[in-house]
Formats: structure tokens, C-alpha cells, sequence
């Protein structure tokens, strides 16, 4: 019993000392002002070609802010902030990750017009800001899904994986839940919602799953035609490519029984010091939440989910059961489970 | 302290002030009571979400192991949005959580019971609640404390918004009771009011008993205000009896000195006896006189303190006053002659009678012989006026000054009316009864620029 | 002339009816309410003086008592000066009212003013010659013609006429015409006999000097 805890001390211990594994990282220049000034450090799990037009359009509007955008997986940014990086603004879609650093008193509370505006359940404590929510969904390649009915429950895509182990052995995709923060929560969420995870999991591991630390990856691999579906996909990463990609290789396909509605979230770290710039990054993305109609920006507004594929099922809630997976011997025995399921060596 | 100046305010005040008191009562209390039901609510999900953490606890193969429920946590998140902390830990070793957590610790910890902290950590108040299960891992039971902790500030903006809705409650409850004492009290001093207005609506020699319906608190009022008049009434009787009586008997004798003196003139042939003789009546005049305008002066000072408001018309007092010293004037062969209109005026006839008395016994004393004393009543300007003109030798006001001043001072003298007997009195008299109603005496040349124009100018009604 | 005197003090009563009776008044004296009474049922008064504090009651309650079947002018001999009385006086039916001490003139013509009021006494007129004079209205009358005198006419002829054929000095004359506050000489007395001896020109009567010693009038 005694190293059992202290094992999980020595894992935690490990993984802060762990570096960080930046993905991307691009300086915008002030447009005008003091070049010598600090620029905003942003830290954020969204790619730079999704998130660029805001950075523009901040800039366009505050020229004489600089920004240093980073980008990195969910886990790392957790861990980089935790640690007491020093960033101006954390943007993050693993919510629990996100409600956890703010729990943990190393977010700072920020106050403004723009952010009172925001329904209660996208916000919390005046410390997380919802920018966006974004329905997970599954993304099929048309040309590998040729002659075959299009599954809208787990139940029939069950079924189907079940009925075609040729098609599908080796040609799904989903999230490595023990390296993407997105995937573990998105895993849980399931697990808590709906009995069909386990089974579809056991079917998945059967098919000799590709997992995947990354949306991006997996959009890729379907629009290639080397993967014949991708499951628990963010919305807004599929609906982006599908868009861009005329061509019609993939589909986003809407589970009618449930689907997971994550909200992507900025948090001011505590160690933040450019507030004011950080505050007013935040007021556009809280303002532009709340527009009307999705518009040429590539996150859909926090108006839309009633209507888009969630049909019905709200936002996961931003409150402090999001810290129950992440206890770490709760996180020990999801995983055992997991690997038990999937990973069918 | 100085002492209020009504009954009203200080009734009001005194209500105001006990309805300030049981409003900040009331707000302190129901403060009180939320910030009590806001903790023990929060206290009751902390207890309740330790308890279901510590049910998961089970032993495996020798090591506790637990799983935490989501719903220990989302019971939590829906009372408020807390911050939430947690911390397991069997006997001294750290199972899972916050590690450095304190612990709320009961004196005697029996298992299942829940013990209750307030503390601090992370820079924040926590409620922290811990409760403790023993748990058979191996061989030997190993106590398990399962802690969760959440920060107070649901609990502190519950007690504030109903704090705050209690004062809104208590502010608006003051000044309804402020309002309603306000017209209690005002309900309440009516009828002291009203007895108040009664005896001040009186005239000045009304003593008659107060007779009125009062409220019970009001009865012993008005019995002894009633009894104060009556004694009130029987001093000034006596005083006026004894009065009367006193000048009887100075003036009896008096007389009759006077009757016997002119009898004696009349047999007196010796020159030097009759100019002693007439010496002596004049003396008795004087006297006599002097002891008739102080007496009107007493009057006068008496009335005006409490002003009779009677309608008059100037003309009757003239018409009176000139009747009644006719007489007097006919023995010089002074004629009075009226020239008057109709001149209401508000005022004690009394008084203005004394006043027009005085004017014109002056006139009729210094006029020569044989001439004429006018007794003229006019209108004008909001005024009404009695102007007593007669043919005499005019004022003089002496060096400098204002003649009416110089004259009507007290016991004050024209400087050329030698030999004749009276005191200056009389025109102090005219003065500050005009002056007791808002008028004044006015003094100068007559119409044609000889004798004396005295003029008692009234507001008029 | 016939005067009720009410008043209770002995010494002023004896006065008040030695002086009358030096200008040929009749004066009966009552020493209190229930005396006026007796007299007043027993003779006929052209004028009542009336003290207002008696022995047996207030003069004033009296007079208001008596005053419907009491015909009689009235003047009330008051010992104040004060408004209130006077006012309270005349109220109850006087006539006029007089303060003590009081100058005999000044009675006298009150006493004139109230009869003249009243209409007047016919018998009163006192026969000079072969004129009539009447002192209450001030009249004079001779052969169809009547004369208006002023008062110290009056007074002046009626001293004449109450002392027929008598030297009468100029001090004499003084102290009856004139009040004294008044500061008058001599020369005074000259003025008023010139007038008077103007008026009563031609009505059978003459004031003749005496040279050292005063006048005298003979009818």
C-alpha cells in the first residue's frame, strides 16, 4: 500500500519534470507601437490555422500588442501552467484539465461587460470563459463507407463495425486516451454516459485500433482514405477540413443517441502580467461566443448547440466533478480498463 | 441635553427610534439566521459528499483502494460555484488528493461521524469536513479520513444577498413605522391640540372653565387647568376688588379735602390764603390725574400682552369719547367738532378708547379758550386714522429730536405748557396701545399750520 | 335745583352739600341704598349723584335695579379712573359718571349736560328783571328775543344772578369761572364781563364797576 502511493508520487513527480512538447509556436509582431514592449503570451491546444483569424483580428484591433502564440497538447498545457509557467491567456478544450487549474488557484479572475454576458454555464468564478462548444462527432470517409448504411446510433455503428471486420480492421481511429487530455475526457464523459462506450470500445480494440494524440491526425488520415472512420472528432477541427476540402472525400456524421458537447475555455493564469491585454483578448472571444450565426470564423458561437448535432444534449457542466476522472488513482484504474479493451494485444 | 420642544417630535422621534431597533434587530437577526442556514447547508453536502467517498472504500489484495464517485463532486458544484478540494488518506500515508489538506479532526473521532473545520488553504477560507472509516487491508484495520473541503464563497454571497434583502426589508419597515408614528402621534396629540386652540382662542379676561369631551389621559389636564383658571379668576377678582377699594379710600378723603378747599376759597378773604387754597387744589388735581393714567397705563400694559381682536369702528369710539368729554371742554368754551367716516379696524375698544381719551383730554387741556378741537376719522392706504387737531400753541419738540418721541416719553412735558396740570403720560398711554396693534401716533402741525395735529394711525380691517 | 346725594362717607357728603348749597343748590343726603330709596319714593330729584361703593351694596347693581321706573339722570361718583368702570357705569343706565375728587365745575357742567340731555327743567329759570335766564340751556330771553350764551357766560351771569346787587371781586369771579390749572389774570375777568355785558344789552340789565372792588349787577 505504502508504495503503491509512493509510486504515484514519483509518476507525478516525473511528469512535472517532464519538458513540454511544443507543437507550433508563431510571434505576431505588433502592428504598431513599442516592439520592445512584452508580447501576450498565449498558451493554447488550438492549431494555429484555426486560430489565427482571432489572433489578426485582435491585433487589427489593438495594434500595439505583440502575441506569442504556443501551441500544445492539453496535458502539456495543464502541466506548464501548473508548474508555474508564466503565460498571459491558456486556451484550452480539455475543460477539466482547464476547471482544475482554476480550482487550484492558479488561474486569476477577470471581470468585464463582455464576460457578464455570458450565460452562467459558460462561465465560472470569473475565472473560466467559455469561447466556443464543439460537439464531438464521427467522421467518415465517404469512398471507404461506399454501399454501406450510415450508423446514427452507437448501437448500429457497433453493428456495422461488427458486421464488416474486414472494412474496418485496422482503419478506425480514435483519441490515445493516456496522452490527449481531450481523449481521456471525452472517454469519461462517455463512460458516465452511456453503457455503449465499453462495448464499442471492446469492438474498436477488436478492429486493432490507429490511436492518435491529435484531431489534425485523424482528419488527415480519413481524408487520405487510410482510416474509414474516426471517432470522438472535434465538430469544429472536421467541420474546418470538410469546408477547406471540397472535394467530399469525408462526412461528419451526428450520433443521435449522445453526444459530447465540450466547451473550449481561457483561463488568465496566475502568473499572468499583461492582465489588461489578456482581458481584452478574452472580451472578443466572450463577444464573438455570443454572435449570432457562425459566420467565416472557424469556432461555432455558444448559440448554436441547441440546434447543431449536440440535438439536445447540453455542454458538459463546468464544475468540480470534471476533477473526478483526473484523480489520479481514479485516471489509474479508467486506464487499466481502457488499455484492457483497446489496446487487445 | 437640551429638552425637546414638542411632544410630537419627541413621541415620533421615540417611535423612529424603536422602529430603528427592531429593524437593525430584525436585519442582524435574519443575517444571522441565513449565514447559519447557508453554512449548514453547505456543511450537510460536504458531509454528505465525504460519506459517499468514503462508502467507495474497499481493500484489494491487502491495499485500500477507493474510486471517487462523481457524484461527490457534483453534489458539491451544484450548490455553488466553490472551489473544491479533497484529500484521502489512510492512517498517515497520503492515498489520493491534496496531500498538504488539513484535516478537521474530532477529539475523539468515532467512525462515520463527520467533523467540521473552517480553515484556510490556498489562500482561501475552506469549510473543510472529514469523516473517518476503518478499513481491513490485510491482516490489520487501517483508519481511513476521507476529507473534502470547499471554499466559502457561495456561503458569503447567499448570506450577503439576503443580508442584503433584509436591510432593503428593514429600511422600508423603518419608514413605513417612522410614517405611521407620525400620524399616530399626531392622532394621539389632537385632542391636546385642539383643548391648546380652545384656551388660546379665548379673549384675555375669558376664565371660564374649559368644557370639553378629553380623553381619560387628558381629564386630570383639564381639571386642574380648569381649577387654575377658577383661582385664577377669584386672585384677579380680588385684586380688582381690593383695588377699587384702595382708591376708594384715598380718593374719599381726598374729595372731600377738594370740596372743603373750594368752600373755603369762596369765604377766603385774605389773598395770601387763596393762592395757598388754589395751590392745593391743583396739587389734588395732579395727584389725582397722575393716579387715573397709571392706572390706564397698567391697563394698557396688561391688555396688550394678550390682544383682544374685536371689529371696530372708529367712528363709535369717537363718537363715545367725544360725548364724554364734552363736558370738560364746554367749561374752557372748547368745542369738539366730528367729521368722520365709517373705519373698521380690528382691536380692544377698551384700549383704544383709553388711547383717543388721553389724545384729546390733552388737546382739550392745552387749547385756549374758546376755540375749536377736531376730531377728524379718514381712510387711507390700508390705514385708518383719528387725527385730533386743535388751535393750541403747537409742539415743541424741544432741541432735536422727534417730537413724538420727546413727547410721548414718559412723563415727559411740552416745554411751553406751564400752569397747566397733567402728566406726560397720556401720549405714552396713545402710543403703545397703537403700537400693541400694529399702528403708530403720529404728531404734527395742524391744517393750517397752527396748533396741533395728533394722529393715531390703525391698520385697518 | 334739587340734587340726591348717595354717599356713605359722612366728611364728603357734608362738603359735597355745603358746596351745592353755595350755589343756591337743595341737596337731600342719603348715607346708603336703602335711604336712597326712602327719599327717592318721598320727592322728586332733577338729578341724583351716586357714590358706586355703599355700605348695603354696589351703586351700580342699584341703579340697574332701579333704573326702569327711575326717571331721574344719574351721575355716579366713581373712585376710579379706569375704562373699565366708566364703561361698566354708563352699561348699567348712568348718565354720566365724574371721578373723586372732582372740580365742582366740572360737575356742574356735567350736571348741565346730562339735564340739557334730558331735555331740560323749565323751572329752573331764575327771573332778572325783566329777563328770563335759564343757566341750563343757556338762554336769556326779553321781550320776544332770546340770547345764546357760551359757558362762561353762564357761569359769569349766573354768579351775578345768584347774588343780586352785590359786589362781587374779580378774585370771586375768578375762582368761579375758571378750573384751577388754569394760569388766568385778572384781565380775564375784564374780557368776559365786556363780553357779557354786550350780550345783555338791551335786556333790561346793567353790570356796573365797582372802581377798586369788582362789579355788580342790578336788574
Amino acid at each position: 500500500m505504502r508504495h503503491a502511493c509512493l509510486a504515484i508520487v514519483v509518476i507525478f513527480a516525473a511528469l512535472r519534470a517532464a519538458a513540454i512538447e511544443i507543437e507550433d509556436h508563431r510571434f505576431y509582431p505588433a502592428l504598431a507601437g513599442d516592439p520592445a514592449e512584452i508580447p501576450l503570451r498565449v498558451v493554447s491546444t488550438a492549431d494555429l490555422d484555426v486560430f489565427d483569424p482571432y489572433l489578426r483580428a485582435f491585433q487589427t484591433a489593438r495594434p500595439g500588442i505583440a502575441i506569442d502564440y504556443t501551441v500544445v497538447s492539453s496535458a502539456d498545457l495543464h502541466r506548464t501552467i501548473g508548474d508555474g509557467a508564466v503565460y498571459d491567456l491558456a486556451l484550452s478544450s480539455a475543460m477539466d484539465l482547464q476547471f482544475q487549474l482554476a480550482n487550484d488557484g492558479f488561474a486569476q479572475s477577470y471581470r468585464s461587460t463582455a464576460t457578464e454576458a455570458l450565460p452562467d454555464w459558460a462561465r465560472w468564478r470569473d475565472l473560466i470563459f467559455a469561447m466556443s462548444v464543439e460537439p464531438a462527432v464521427v467522421v467518415f470517409s465517404t469512398q471507404r463507407f461506399a454501399g454501406l448504411p450510415v450508423p446514427t446510433t452507437r448501437q448500429e455503428l457497433i453493428a456495422l463495425l461488427r458486421a464488416h471486420p474486414d472494412l474496418f480492421t485496422g482503419a478506425v481511429g480514435t483519441y490515445d486516451v493516456r496522452t490527449s487530455g481531450l481523449g481521456y475526457l471525452l472517454a469519461t464523459q462517455e463512460d458516465r454516459s452511456t453503457d455503449a462506450f465499453w462495448r464499442l470500445s471492446e469492438v474498436m480494440g477488436g478492429l486493432d485500433p490507429q490511436l492518435y494524440c491529435c484531431s489534425g491526425q485523424m482528419i488527415d488520415d480519413v481524408s487520405t482514405g487510410r482510416l474509414a472512420l474516426a471517432y470522438n472528432v472535434l465538430g469544429s477541427y472536421a467541420a474546418e477540413r470538410l469546408v477547406r476540402e471540397s472535394a467530399g472525400q469525408m462526412q461528419i456524421l451526428a450520433m443521435r443517441d449522445f453526444a459530447n458537447v465540450i466547451i473550449r475555455t481561457a483561463i488568465v493564469p496566475a502568473t499572468a502580467t499583461r492582465v489588461e491585454a489578456a482581458g481584452a483578448l478574452i472580451d472578443m472571444l466572450a463577444t464573438l461566443a455570443l454572435r449570432e450565426g457562425r459566420g467565416t470564423w472557424p469556432l461555432p458561437p455558444l448559440t448554436q448547440t441547441g440546434a447543431d448535432a449536440a440535438t439536445g444534449f447540453g455542454p458538459i457542466r463546468l464544475g468540480p466533478a470534471l476533477m473526478v476522472y483526473l484523480d489520479p488513482l481514479n485516471r489509474r484504474g479508467f486506464l487499466a480498463e481502457w488499455e484492457n479493451a483497446m489496446v487487445q494485444r | 441635553m437640551r429638552a425637546p420642544s414638542s411632544i410630537g417630535r419627541r413621541l415620533t422621534l421615540l417611535l423612529a427610534g424603536v422602529a430603528a431597533l427592531l429593524a437593525a434587530l430584525s436585519w442582524a437577526m435574519v443575517t444571522g439566521i441565513a449565514r447559519q442556514a447557508a453554512e449548514r447547508t453547505q456543511d450537510n453536502v460536504l458531509a454528505a459528499s465525504a460519506a459517499t467517498i468514503a462508502e467507495t472504500l474497499r481493500s484489494d489484495r491487502g491495499e485500500v483502494r477507493l474510486e471517487l464517485p462523481y457524484s461527490a463532486f457534483a453534489m458539491l458544484g451544484a450548490i455553488s460555484e466553490d472551489r473544491v478540494f479533497y484529500r484521502v488518506a489512510a492512517g498517515d500515508a497520503h492515498l489520493t488528493g491534496y496531500a498538504d489538506l488539513p484535516v478537521a479532526a474530532a477529539d475523539a473521532p468515532r467512525p462515520g461521524q463527520v467533523s467540521f473545520a473552517t480553515g484556510a488553504y490556498r489562500g482561501a477560507t475552506v469549510r473543510i469536513a472529514s469523516v473517518t472509516r476503518q478499513v481491513l487491508a490485510g491482516d490489520a484495520p487501517v483508519t481511513v479520513t476521507v476529507t473534502v473541503a470547499q471554499t466559502r464563497t457561495g456561503v458569503a454571497t447567499i448570506a450577503r444577498d439576503l443580508s442584503r434583502l433584509a436591510a432593503i426589508f428593514a429600511v422600508a419597515l423603518f419608514v413605513l413605522a417612522v410614517g405611521l408614528s407620525a400620524v399616530a402621534t399626531r392622532a394621539s396629540l389632537r385632542p391636546l391640540n385642539e383643548i391648546a386652540a380652545a384656551v388660546s382662542r379665548r379673549g384675555p379676561s375669558d376664565l371660564r372653565p374649559i368644557r370639553r369631551a378629553a380623553p381619560a389621559e387628558l381629564v386630570s389636564l383639564l381639571v386642574a387647568l380648569n381649577r387654575l383658571m377658577d383661582r385664577l379668576g377669584q386672585s384677579l377678582r380680588r385684586s380688582e376688588d381690593f383695588i377699587a377699594e384702595a382708591a376708594h379710600r384715598v380718593r374719599t378723603p381726598l374729595a372731600t379735602v377738594r370740596a372743603q378747599a373750594e368752600i373755603a376759597l369762596r369765604s377766603a378773604d385774605d389773598a395770601a390764603a387763596r393762592d395757598r387754597l388754589r395751590g392745593m387744589i391743583r396739587a389734588l388735581d395732579e395727584s389725582s390725574r397722575s393716579a387715573g393714567q397709571l392706572l390706564d397705563h397698567a391697563t394698557v400694559a396688561f391688555r396688550a400682552d394678550d390682544l383682544a381682536r374685536a371689529p371696530i369702528d372708529l367712528a363709535d369710539i369717537v363718537a363715545r369719547t367725544a360725548a364724554a368729554l364734552e363736558p370738560t371742554a364746554t367749561m374752557k368754551d372748547i368745542t369738539i367738532l366730528r367729521e368722520t367716516v365709517q373705519a373698521r379696524v380690528a382691536g380692544d375698544p377698551v384700549l383704544l378708547d383709553a388711547a383717543l381719551r388721553n389724545v384729546l383730554d390733552n388737546a382739550i387741556k392745552y387749547s385756549p379758550e374758546d376755540t375749536t378741537v377736531t376730531l377728524h376719522v379718514s381712510r387711507a392706504a390700508g390705514t385708518a386714522r383719528i387725527a385730533v387737531c386743535d388751535e393750541g400753541p403747537g409742539l415743541d419738540s424741544g432741541p432735536g429730536g422727534d417730537p413724538v418721541d420727546a413727547l410721548t416719553e414718559r412723563f415727559r412735558r411740552g416745554s411751553n405748557t406751564e400752569g397747566v396740570v397733567g402728566s406726560g403720560l397720556g401720549l405714552t398711554i396713545a402710543r403703545e396701545v397703537l403700537e400693541a396693534h400694529g399702528g403708530r401716533l403720529e404728531l404734527g402741525p395742524g391744517p393750517e399750520g397752527t396748533g396741533t395735529c395728533v394722529t393715531l394711525v390703525l391698520p385697518s380691517s | 335745583m334739587r340734587y340726591l346725594l348717595v354717599e356713605d362717607n359722612a366728611e364728603l357728603a357734608a362738603a359735597i352739600v355745603s358746596r351745592l348749597a353755595l350755589d343756591g343748590h337743595a341737596v337731600d343726603h342719603a348715607g346708603s341704598l336703602a335711604d336712597a330709596a326712602d327719599c327717592l319714593a318721598a320727592t322728586a330729584y332733577d338729578l341724583i349723584l351716586l357714590d358706586v361703593m355703599l355700605p348695603d351694596g354696589d351703586g351700580r347693581k342699584f341703579l340697574a335695579r332701579s333704573r326702569a321706573r327711575l326717571e331721574t339722570p344719574v351721575i355716579m361718583l366713581t373712585a376710579r379712573a379706569q375704562v373699565s368702570d366708566r364703561v361698566g357705569a354708563l352699561d348699567q343706565g348712568a348718565d354720566d359718571y365724574i371721578t373723586k375728587p372732582f372740580d365742582f365745575s366740572e360737575l356742574e357742567a356735567r350736571c348741565r349736560a346730562v339735564l340739557r340731555r334730558r331735555g331740560g327743567v323749565a323751572r329752573n329759570q331764575i327771573a332778572l328783571g325783566p329777563a328770563l335766564f335759564d343757566p341750563l340751556s343757556g338762554t336769556l330771553s326779553h321781550d320776544g328775543r332770546t340770547v345764546d350764551l357760551k359757558n362762561r357766560e353762564i357761569r359769569l351771569l349766573e354768579v351775578f344772578a345768584r347774588n343780586p346787587g352785590q359786589i362781587l371781586s374779580k378774585t370771586q369771579l375768578m375762582d368761579r369761572l375758571f378750573s384751577f390749572d388754569a394760569a388766568v389774570t385778572e384781565n380775564a375777568i375784564e374780557v368776559y364781563v365786556g363780553r357779557l355785558r354786550r350780550r345783555i344789552d338791551g335786556m333790561g340789565l346793567r353790570i356796573e364797576t365797582v372802581r377798586g372792588l369788582g362789579y355788580r349787577m342790578d336788574a
